[in-house]
């Protein structure tokens, strides 16, 4: 026995022709990621670097400039405040986004009637074209006219100036994100849908009511899903862009101008190349520390089973 | 047949107590669906308040109470968007860059999604690993680059950066998705035809992928309405009228004809219908597709 698994083994280590005619083809299939990945996206990552410490205006040459841009983006207060208004939007939009999306899959995973309707409903602002959904809610928000005051009045609240108040532009941003949680409302609904009825019997022959079984049973098992669902909305809400170009272009007073809006700005507008890469590789590694951290933290309350 | 013994009365009033806690779970779910209805209602109002108002005259939308239906629906709205705006080339535009980026999106993806799930290769798992990466990568890193690349290439101003990177598989999902999918197809089918002399191309082609038409529409489906809605690239990449897709051609109507409302409302609808009616055609794909990868729609 021992001769034949070191035949094997020695066969295992020296590709047939076969084998080899295999990992070529493995190559050559995979060939347009693998061409993608260095064109489209490493090399971009790597150039932006190398732009990061170059001063760029898309006419002369680039001209290298040291550490002058990083230095700039901790000076600059246009730089911090882009940076202040993005965490700002992310720290209250996450949180609130989590807890609708999952209050509303559990409603949905009760026995209702209009389920399906329902789930549509909360999700079709998703596919709605966000230049479209940016161009209505600048309106909703107007103070004269929009619906959001005229609604307000109802309950005999004030109409308010939102887009137009630099205090309340980047709330109305928040609120205006609420409306696009279908993504993570779907996500908790099949979540919910997967956790097994054996479990919540049991709880409740246990003498667990309604909400201690939420609390005990059903958000332990949704850990996993809620950092999941955490994790993607902070690296989308930290690159919020198109609402604040189309809506505000970054006013009141820069009340919405957010890391993107800046970037795209000193790049697109100011053909600033090497300060908006710069700018980029800053929130590239915020980005990037967040969802580390994330999954570092994950550890002390996400629940895995086995 | 009522007793005495305690040990009746308490199957009494536990029967009491349960039909009464089944008379609450009724009035509970009663409760939950009008909030839900309420709900709902709320979430499509701003939808349904830009579609009502494309059909208003001016006046009429800054009239309060807000009138839902328009008292004279103004078609001429519609018209006039075509009027004061190629909004026929644009749709035209759109059209040409969502077909080619849908179609080399789902071929380059079946092509790398068979090589991670069939094939045997040194470097697959780096790979694999590296792709499943980018879901998280913040696109934002590549705004700057990607622009100086493509114009090194002299595609700004032209269609190919809107096109061409979606031959490239670049988006993870699309491959993870059809990789699970690929993966649940029996091996057996696969072997024989290999036996039979069918090279791999013809065994994607001619076995997989006919099996494979769930997960193609769910892929092509998210593919079409993220290049539909796409608005960062075409804002980037493409500067004359006659080539804005749109997206730009409704940001275009916002910023020309700010206080005409019923304008920019109708050209927000043109561009909202065809993904409502596919929403409404496909959406077992939709849900499909977001519980399997946990992505899509934007």
């Amino acid at each position: 026995m021992a001769s034949t698994s070191l035949l094997q083994r020695f066969k295992a280590r020296a590709p047939g022709k076969q084998e080899r005619r295999e990992w070529l083809q493995g190559y050559l299939f995979a060939s347009p990621f693998i061409i993608g990945f260095v064109v489209f996206t490493a090399y971009p990552i790597l150039y932006a670097l190398y732009l990061a410490f170059h001063s760029w205006d898309l006419l002369s040459p680039p001209n290298f400039v040291g550490f002058d841009n990083f230095v700039r983006l901790f000076t600059e207060p246009n730089a911090k405040l882009s940076l202040y208004n993005t965490a700002f939007y992310t720290i209250f939009a996450v949180p609130i986004q989590i807890v609708i999306s999952f209050v509303l899959a559990l409603a949905l995973s009760q026995k209702l009637r209009l389920r399906v309707l329902y789930r549509a409903g909360f999700y079709m602002p998703i596919i709605v074209p966000l230049v479209a959904s940016a161009v209505v809610w600048q309106r909703v928000f107007h103070p004269e006219y929009g619906i959001l005051n005229e609604t307000l009045g109802w309950f005999g609240i004030t109409p308010q100036a939102w887009l137009f108040d630099s205090e309340l532009a980047k709330p109305a941003f928040i609120f205006m994100s609420f409306w696009m949680i279908g993504r993570q409302m779907v996500i908790f609904i099949a979540g919910l849908g997967n956790i097994p009825e054996s479990l919540l019997e049991a709880a409740s022959i246990d003498g667990a009511g309604p909400l201690r079984r939420l609390w005990t049973v059903v958000v332990p098992l949704m850990t996993p899903l809620i950092l999941f669902n955490t994790v993607i909305a902070v690296i989308n809400s930290f690159q919020i862009f198109i609402p604040a170009l189309i809506m505000t272009e970054g006013g009141p007073e820069n009340a919405t101008l957010f890391s993107v809006l800046y970037i795209y700005r000193q790049g697109f507008e100011f053909f600033n190349m090497g300060y908006a890469a710069a700018l980029a590789w800053e929130l590239f590694v915020l980005v990037i520390g967040f969802t580390i951290a994330q999954f570092y933290l994950s550890r002390r309350w996400v629940y895995y089973e086995n | 047949m009522q007793t005495d013994s305690p040990f009746d009365s308490r199957t009494v009033s536990t029967k009491r107590s349960l039909s009464r806690r089944a008379l609450l779970d009724q009035i509970w779910l009663i409760v939950l669906e009008i909030i839900m209805i309420l709900l709902v209602i709320s979430f499509l109002v701003p939808t349904l308040w830009m579609i009502s108002s494309s059909l208003k005259v001016s006046n009429e939308i800054f009239a309060t109470p807000i009138t839902w239906i328009p008292q004279d629906p103004q078609w001429s709205n519609y018209v006039r968007i075509f009027e004061i705006l190629p909004l026929m080339r644009f749709i035209y535009n759109t059209v040409f860059v969502v077909l080619l980026a849908v179609v080399g999106t789902v071929i380059s993806s079946a092509l790398v999604a068979y090589a991670f799930a069939r094939l045997r290769w040194p470097g697959r798992e780096t790979w694999f690993a590296l792709l499943l990466a980018t879901i998280m990568l913040p696109e934002v890193i590549t705004l700057v680059p990607r622009f100086v690349l493509f114009r090194n290439f002299g595609w700004i101003d032209t269609f190919l950066p809107l096109i061409i990177p979606y031959w490239t598989a670049t988006t993870a999902i699309y491959v993870f998705l059809m990789r699970q999918f690929f993966r649940g197809i029996p091996m057996e089918l696969e072997d024989a035809a290999l036996i039979d002399g069918a090279s791999r191309l013809r065994v994607l082609l001619q076995i997989i992928l006919p099996l494979s038409k769930p997960v193609i529409a769910t892929v092509a489906v998210f593919a079409l309405i993220q290049h539909y809605n796409d608005f960062v690239n075409p804002l980037i990449y493409i500067n004359s009228q006659d080539n804005w897709t749109l997206a730009l051609a409704v940001r275009a109507y916002n910023d020309t004809y700010v206080s005409n409302w019923e304008l920019v409302f109708a050209a927000s609808t043109v561009m909202l219908i065809p993904v409502v009616i596919l929403f409404i055609i496909a959406q077992r794909y939709f849900v499909q597709g977001i519980t399997t990868t946990g992505f899509g729609g934007r």
